[in-house]
């Protein structure tokens, strides 16, 4: 189709028709094996495991025993019906009262009770991804930028960008220092940005983050804090991974270091959170904005007319998150499921010698196959990424879609299969590592290089032109994409 | 602080400070309740459906297994909960078009590969517009029109609404030459103008378009090459002659020119189902670029895949579907007759109207001067003395003073009674004499009168406030 009349006209805007969506990345490719071949433990046990879907799938029972003892949740069944006219009416922008207070009470409890959320500063989104693009919209303007440190999830790129027209800036973090957002990378990234003449407009964080699967310490926060108090800059934290921590250390919110500091400027400080990753409810659309600045409150609310969320779900969501013997159950049954999931992962990888970095939360795995580079290009990792697909059989995300500064990484979700999946995942891994490698208890550095050189004996051609796999720079159009967030 | 935030949080392009919207707030102080608060505001100037609730919770009590996110006895919660495409359910799209074909008499046949879901038609048109247009560009709409329009195509697009100015003259009908003046209007004014945006049945008149509108219209937009997006929300609300013509229905004609993909038609559950919580928007298209990137903007306002799939059995439920179509619009037609025939016995007239949840009611003749501060003054004295909430055609963009859209299917018949009672009431004092005078009451408070005086000074001018983008 033509995007231009026969006079020359364009017809469509230059958001429709350029790449702002960002599904060109190569992050996506990966969809595509998998929708081609999709595993199935009994009708296609040799298919391709999804493990580039963070999603949290482990406690789906808990939900539905709860959803069974609570009909009346739901407008639908007998008990809930009479109150479907209302609900189905309700389409304030402020939110169901009860919804709000329920949402702010969740917060509250996955931070320990360390801090309390205002039910009024609860702004609706259509998921966490409106949340992102509509605090965009309400503190940047087109051409603005915003700091964020590398890695990260690769839809901000769209979130933050693609109709808002603001830009994302990178702050450097590196292995090194377990990818530490340090004072120095963000000052940097600063500096970098004034002498191109680029309006910062803030920082955004995620904490826990994606794809590192880690927390954030106090004196980073703090540290983050501070500079954006100096500079007169926004700090965005996207806290959507708050109740995935699983072990120590403990879950520290931004709301908990606000409160350290009199003479920090609240104004310019919003969380972005969601109850797709915490609670496993992507379907929901489920997308708060938490502002301490009032006018970011009142634009918000504005703005959230284009993805409120559906009465139905608030009002389903709100009885579900008032009850507070469940919720203290399903946090607790919930963490202690992720810790379980991570250490069988953790274990069986360290087993045949791959090793992460050390995380406590995320619904995924920061994996290191640097070692089995040919070399430390963003080519070679790809090229690893393509056997993990096609050989290994697993849909895998490579470090390179998230911005990672260097090659080698991958993130690996680990949440969204069952316990049966885990042992085929796992063992496909380590009949992989063996048939390439050498015995397991080899020392750990020569293994790897032999895995590396027996990497480049392989075909490397044939991998390439696969066609399960398309090129990420292949002209021809892609849409694997059927997630909206990974 | 306001200087920390974007031109877009700042400006007042949202057009919250609109009349139509301050009457709701007023209504929000003082709202009428038949027991606790008889003395209330009657809220007239909120276009909603609540005549046939009943068939819906009636439906539910016959189909409780949906109710607990079950299909066929298995519950089916794990599976929506992580439903997040944003394709749509297909269930869903097919039960949606199928729906959509069914209000338009099957004379169209819709393809579920062609819709979008969006949450709400207010992120169906704001997604739409994102892909037509952007700043410089101009998107011409018949006066007058729905409030929001302002909010939701100009706000975040940067997009601009130049008015086709309709009149009463004709019945507010659009014709060649308004259309040829709004063009030239936008083109006096540097803007590119990418469409024509038509609401129809329109809001606020409750009018369907004429044939000849409709061909006035294709014939426009296939030589000035523009786009034609049809709102068709109020598409089931149509209750009598004459009878209902999609855009779809005229765009089959055109199928092998250059215009099929040029044509697109915004949906909604909010006005025929009377959903408006549930945030069911829809866009559908030929085009296919457009499908394409309104599909991946859909990400940021998905509907609830809790409501596709609720929807996706009600909707596939031809029983109830076409008893539904049926009844609401006999229920409407007769709450429709009520307004009017009371309406007329105080002497009030109003636009011939088949459709709608709404009468566009002539009030010119109860105005002072022929001005809009006539017009306000008349408004104040209705919300505050009469205690009806209804919109002023001002804040519909009237190019005429003296209009008001009064709602009339958001409330019970007793209600709407006792409305039509103040409204003679209040007649009969105007006719009287016993005027009331607005500054001696000062029911209005002086900050809201200055809102609203600055919000009619700027419309008036069709200007932006410096520092607005």
């Amino acid at each position: 189709m033509s995007y231009v009349s026969s006079n020359r006209k364009p017809l469509l805007s230059r958001k429709a028709t350029n790449d702002g969506h960002a599904e060109k990345s190569p992050y996506f490719d990966g969809w595509k094996a998998y929708d081609k071949d999709p595993f199935n433990p009994t009708q296609n046990p040799s298919g391709v495991i999804q493990m580039g879907l963070a999603e949290h799938q482990l406690c789906f029972d808990l939900v539905q025993e709860w959803l069974v003892s609570n009909p009346e949740a739901s407008i639908c069944t007998k008990k809930g019906v009479d109150k479907f006219r209302d609900i189905a009416l309700f389409q304030d922008y402020h939110g169901l009262p009860a919804f709000r207070n329920a949402v702010a009470k969740f917060m509250g409890r996955v931070r320990g009770d360390k801090v309390k959320f205002d039910p009024d500063r609860i702004v609706m989104s259509g998921g966490a991804t409106g949340a992102h693009e509509m605090i965009t919209f309400c503190l940047a303007d087109p051409g603005d930028a915003f700091l964020v440190p590398t890695p990260y999830y690769a839809g901000f790129d769209r979130d933050l960008c693609w109709r808002t027209e603001a830009r994302l800036l990178p702050v450097v973090c590196h292995s090194s220092n377990n990818f530490k957002v340090t004072r120095k990378a963000l000052e940097e990234a600063y500096a970098k940005a004034v002498e191109a003449n680029i309006s910062v407009k803030g920082l955004l964080l995620t904490n826990p983050s994606n794809p590192l699967g880690t927390i954030l310490d106090r004196d980073t926060l703090r540290e983050a804090m501070s500079f954006i108090n100096e500079k007169n800059i926004h700090l965005i934290c996207d806290e959507i991974y708050a109740a995935t921590v699983f072990r120590q250390p403990d879950f520290i919110s931004i709301a908990e270091i606000i409160e350290e500091d009199q003479e920090y400027n609240r104004n310019l400080v919003h969380i972005i959170y969601s109850l797709s990753k915490d609670m496993g409810f992507p379907g929901f659309r489920v997308g708060i904005v938490y502002s301490y600045n009032d006018a970011v409150v009142e634009c918000g609310r504005k703005m959230s007319s284009f993805g409120l969320v559906s009465s139905q779900t608030q009002y389903l969501i709100a009885s579900m998150l008032s009850d507070d013997q469940f919720i203290g159950k399903f946090l607790l049954e919930s963490a202690g499921r992720l810790a379980t999931r991570h250490n069988d992962f953790t274990d069986g990888l360290c087993q045949v010698g791959i090793k992460c970095l050390n995380g406590n939360a995320g619904l995924f795995l920061w994996m290191d196959l640097r070692g089995l580079l040919m070399d430390s290009t963003v080519e070679a990792e790809t090229a690893l990424w393509r056997v993990i697909i096609n050989d290994v059989k697993l849909n895998v995300s490579p470090g390179s879609s998230f911005h990672c500064s260097e090659p080698g990484w991958f993130r690996v979700c680990i949440a969204n299969m069952n316990e049966e999946t885990t042992k085929v995942a796992l063992a496909r891994i380590r009949e992989f590592v063996l048939r390439n490698g050498n015995k397991p208890n080899r020392k750990e550095k020569c293994w790897q290089s032999d895995l590396r050189l027996r990497l480049s004996f392989r075909r490397i051609d044939d991998v390439l032109r696969s066609p399960c796999i398309m090129s990420p720079h292949s002209p021809i159009p892609q849409s694997p994409l059927v997630r909206t967030r990974t | 602080m306001r200087l920390m935030l974007s031109g877009k949080a700042t400006c007042n392009s949202h057009g919250q400070d609109s009349s139509y919207f301050l009457g709701w707030e007023e209504y929000e102080k003082n709202p009428y309740d038949q027991t606790r608060n008889p003395q209330g505001i009657i809220q007239m100037g909120l276009a909603e459906n609540q005549l046939s609730f009943d068939l819906l919770e009636s439906w539910l009590s016959e189909n409780q297994d949906i109710a607990g996110f079950k299909r066929n006895g298995k519950s089916i919660f794990r599976e929506l909960a992580l439903f997040q495409d944003y394709h749509g359910l297909p269930e869903f799209k097919k039960a949606l078009v199928q729906f959509m074909e069914e209000i338009r008499g099957n004379k169209v046949s819709f393809d579920p590969n062609k819709i979008v879901l969006t949450a709400g038609a207010t992120s169906a048109n704001e997604t739409l517009i994102f892909c037509l247009a952007e700043k410089g560009d101009a998107i011409l709409i018949p006066t007058p029109y729905y409030p929001g329009f302002d909010r939701d195509l100009k706000w975040r697009t940067g997009a601009e609404i130049v008015p086709i100015h309709c009149t009463s003259s004709n019945g507010f009908k659009i014709t060649a030459r308004a259309l040829e003046r709004a063009y030239q209007e936008a083109q006096n004014r540097n803007l590119k103008v990418k469409g024509v945006l038509v609401t129809n049945p329109s809001n606020p008149l409750g009018t369907t378009m004429t044939q000849a509108e409709l061909d006035l219209l294709m014939d426009f937009i296939i030589e000035k090459q523009i786009h034609l997006v049809s709102d068709e929300i109020y598409s089931g609300t149509v209750f009598s002659s004459p009878n209902y013509t999609s855009i779809m229905e005229v765009l089959s004609k055109y199928e092998k020119a250059e215009v099929w993909d040029r044509v697109h038609v915004v949906y909604s559950l909010s006005k025929d189902l009377g959903l408006p919580g549930f945030r069911v928007g829809a866009i559908y298209s030929n085009n296919d670029s457009i499908v394409a990137a309104a599909t991946k903007m859909s990400s940021f306002g998905l509907v609830s895949s809790q409501t596709q799939y609720f929807l996706s059995a009600l909707l596939s439920d031809k029983k109830f579907t076409k008893n539904y179509i049926s009844e609401n619009k006999k229920r409407l037609k007769k709450r429709h007759a009520s307004l009017v025939s009371g309406l007329q016995n105080a002497g009030i007239s109003c636009l011939e109207s088949n459709a709608g949840l709404f009468s566009w009611v002539d009030m010119r003749h109860l105005l002072k001067s022929n001005t809009f501060k006539a017009e306000m003054e008349l408004w104040e004295k209705i919300v505050y003395d009469v205690k009806l909430n209804i919109s002023p055609g001002l804040s519909c963009h009237c190019s005429e003073p003296g209009w008001f859209r009064v709602c009339f299917a958001n409330m019970t018949e007793e209600t709407l009674e006792i409305a039509i009672q103040r409204i003679k009431a209040f007649v009969e004092s105007v006719s009287r004499g016993h005027d009331k005078a607005i500054g001696g009451k000062k029911c209005l408070n002086i900050n809201l009168r200055k809102k609203f005086s600055k919000w009619v000074f700027r419309l008036s001018f069709h200007d932006r406030e410096a520092g607005e983008r």
